[in-house]
């Protein structure tokens, strides 16, 4: 790296996270990743406070029982499906899948950025990603957890899940391995365990400074059981940084087959709609795509809730629109690709299904779609958007709407008129539908102010990598 | 070598100061030491003579075991032992295994990196004696320790702590053990 002055960057190249010299020259004109004036005390006690004060805000408080709520909503929603089947829901032929199926990829793609940003910006020295890889990665998580209730869910005999997995049974059976949806079960599952194990080996060392400086017994034991006896080694840092590079370099090829994987559920099928080779890139994309802006909608409040605008800066929200802006360009291109290939294959029913997008009777969702997704986002492109955090709330929130209805599109527009007029149908959404889809987004947010309250939002022991004070500076050769 | 002692610690409050105390010790002829620090230093591992991990080795062997496995399950049920006649379509259809082996060389990879690393450090570890000494709670937060252990050939608990002292440290104190 050729930087001038002796920066960090320059110095340690082996840390999880180091200022890339590069970025820095780039970027000079943005503001800092850290606000100056702190130390490595104060860092500490800044995001520590949040998990180890006695007095919890009041915002947490409604904030969770408002999610809480939802989640009951969900519970109810499960029971009734138990008792009555997958029948409550508005799904029949065509349409067999629809809300479990939207959602899954839906909640898939959101937990999409935290990996990224965890693993692709870690590999590419992208230090800003410091900040915000915490809650992120608690974010992917959460967003696994919620989409894997959908699969289990539709497949009607939930307690059956396990057949999903290969194991010698008595019924003398195995998966089908050519399938994509036995893909699926290991793509999503692997996602699942690696994520898992990425963010709590990150945390390991904030949970040690936690149990250092927690003034309660309880604190001190739970903190001190889950930091596993960490003591800042130097042999275990050493081994540590090589353990957290490893992972971002496998997480990296794993985000991306997930998300392949998933769009194959559709792309290997026939389906007009679904039988499109742009199909995995196009969905990485998109996934990339909606998890940032989740991150944008959580990070915008949380950052002013708790007044961490010091740590999450006006730079990392425009890093994070810029790449909205880029990957919502793929998405845009993917459109584009579906429509001029469905025009040049030729085939009567690619073309009958574009013109039924177009047209028909979900055609006012498609409309919105290229609004939500194609249109709304363009504001990106301009510096002042970028900078105002309520125009970035805005068009995340209309990101987060667009890439569902996406997904209502490929799912419900593609299969309730298919090659047979004869078989075509209609889909509507009940309440249990959408009282499912509200309940995960209850789950979600209470896992989510639940990570808020116990663990450290931000890393730590990383955070004050980023100071100027952690530079080892020599003067002997 | 002294009874009941783990070693010797030496608190720094910058970590200039603890990667130059380190190198010194090293050229002094100690072996048996260890630093402590509230983030990784990478200087720190040439310092006291940190050399290379076994790790990324062990996380390929995974990786390769895990792979295998994937792709050996795959084939072991698709053609020996559940063969499914899809009109004529070869039982060895290799290209569809190669997304589930994939995902298990990762998981392979990922489960050997992570024990990997925490056997190697030996954790979790419920007791080690430098928690002993009052002020470590620290090094989880801004301090910088240096530590002689007791194992060391060249430990000789009066000189080594006059050396200790020689180094500048905020404070010297004994790890019991």
């Amino acid at each position: 790296m050729a930087d001038k002055k002796p920066t960090k960057g320059s110095k340690q190249k082996g840390a999880p996270v180091s200022a890339g010299a590069g970025s820095r020259s780039l970027s000079s004109h943005l503001p800092p990743v850290v606000e100056p004036g702190y130390t490595m005390a104060t860092v500490a006690d800044k995001i520590s406070e949040v998990v180890l004060t006695q007095n919890t805000p009041r915002g947490w408080y409604i904030g969770l029982a408002f999610s809480f709520a939802l989640t009951m909503l969900l519970l109810v929603s499960i029971t009734w499906l138990l008792v009555r089947g997958v029948g409550i829901w508005g799904i029949n032929v065509p349409v067999a899948w629809a809300f479990a199926i939207i959602n899954f990829v839906w909640w898939i793609g959101i937990g999409h950025a935290g990996t990224l940003i965890s693993a692709i910006l870690l590999l590419l020295r992208q230090d800003w990603r410091t900040s915000i890889n915490r809650f992120a990665e608690a974010m992917t998580l959460f967003a696994v957890a919620c989409a894997g209730l959908y699969p289990l869910l539709h497949m009607g005999r939930p307690w059956l899940a396990y057949w999903l997995f290969p194991y010698p049974n008595t019924m003398g059976m195995w998966p089908q391995f050519r399938s994509p949806l036995v893909w699926d079960v290991f793509a999503v599952t692997t996602y699942l365990l690696v994520s898992l194990m990425f963010w709590y080996i990150g945390l390991i060392p904030d949970l040690a400074t936690l149990r250092d400086r927690s003034p309660s017994r309880t604190g001190r034991i739970v903190y001190g059981l889950l930091a596993m006896g960490w003591r800042g080694s130097a042999r275990h840092w050493h081994r540590y940084e090589m353990t957290y590079l490893l992972l971002a370099g496998l997480s990296t090829p794993l985000v991306v087959s997930v998300h392949t994987i998933v769009s194959f559920d559709f792309a290997v099928a026939q389906v007009p709609g679904w039988h499109a080779t742009v199909f995995p890139p196009y969905f990485v994309a998109g996934a990339v795509y909606a998890g940032f802006a989740m991150v944008v909608i959580l990070a915008i409040p949380l950052r002013r809730f708790y007044g961490l605008q010091d740590f999450v800066t006006m730079r990392h929200l425009d890093h994070m629109a810029r790449i909205m802006l880029a990957t919502g360009l793929f998405v845009a291109y993917g459109y584009m690709i579906e429509t001029f290939m469905a025009w040049y294959s030729g085939s009567v029913y690619e073309s009958s299904l574009m013109n039924n997008r177009f047209t028909g009777p979900y055609a006012i969702l498609y409309w919105s779609l290229l609004l939500f997704n194609v249109l709304i986002p363009q504001g990106l492109w301009f510096a002042r958007v970028r900078s105002s955090t309520t125009a970035l709330f805005m068009i995340a929130i209309s990101v987060s709407i667009g890439m569902w209805l996406e997904r209502f599109i490929i799912v419900v527009v593609s299969l309730h008129r298919d090659f047979l007029p004869s078989s075509w149908g209609m889909y509507y959404p009940t309440f249990w539908d959408w009282s499912m889809y509200l309940g995960s987004i209850g789950l979600f947010f209470s896992l989510l102010f639940l990570f808020l309250r116990f663990l450290p939002m931000i890393s730590i022991f990383e955070m004050r990598t980023l100071l100027p004070e952690s530079e080892v500076k020599e003067d002997l050769g | 070598m002294s009874a009941g002692i783990y070693g010797l610690m030496a608190e720094f409050s910058d970590p200039s100061a603890l990667v130059s105390a380190a190198r010194k010790t090293r050229e002094a002829g100690y072996v048996r030491i260890d630093a402590y620090t509230p983030y990784p230093i990478e200087e720190l591992d040439e310092a006291i003579g940190i050399h290379h991990t076994r790790l990324p080795m062990i996380a390929l062997i995974g990786g390769i075991v895990g792979g295998l496995a994937g792709f050996g399950l795959q084939y072991w049920t698709s053609v020996i032992d559940y063969p499914i006649n899809v009109g004529g379509r070869p039982l060895f259809s290799w290209p569809a295994f190669i997304p589930v082996a994939f995902e298990c060389t990762i998981l392979g990879a990922a489960l050997s990196a992570v024990f990997g690393m925490l056997g190697l450090n030996g954790l979790p570890q419920p007791y080690h004696p430098v928690f002993n000494v009052p002020r470590f709670a620290l090094a989880s937060r801004d301090r910088f320790f240096l530590c002689i252990e007791a194992a060391d050939p060249n430990f000789d608990a009066d000189e080594t702590w006059s050396f200790l002292s020689r180094l500048q440290p905020r404070q010297v104190s004994q790890v019991d053990e």
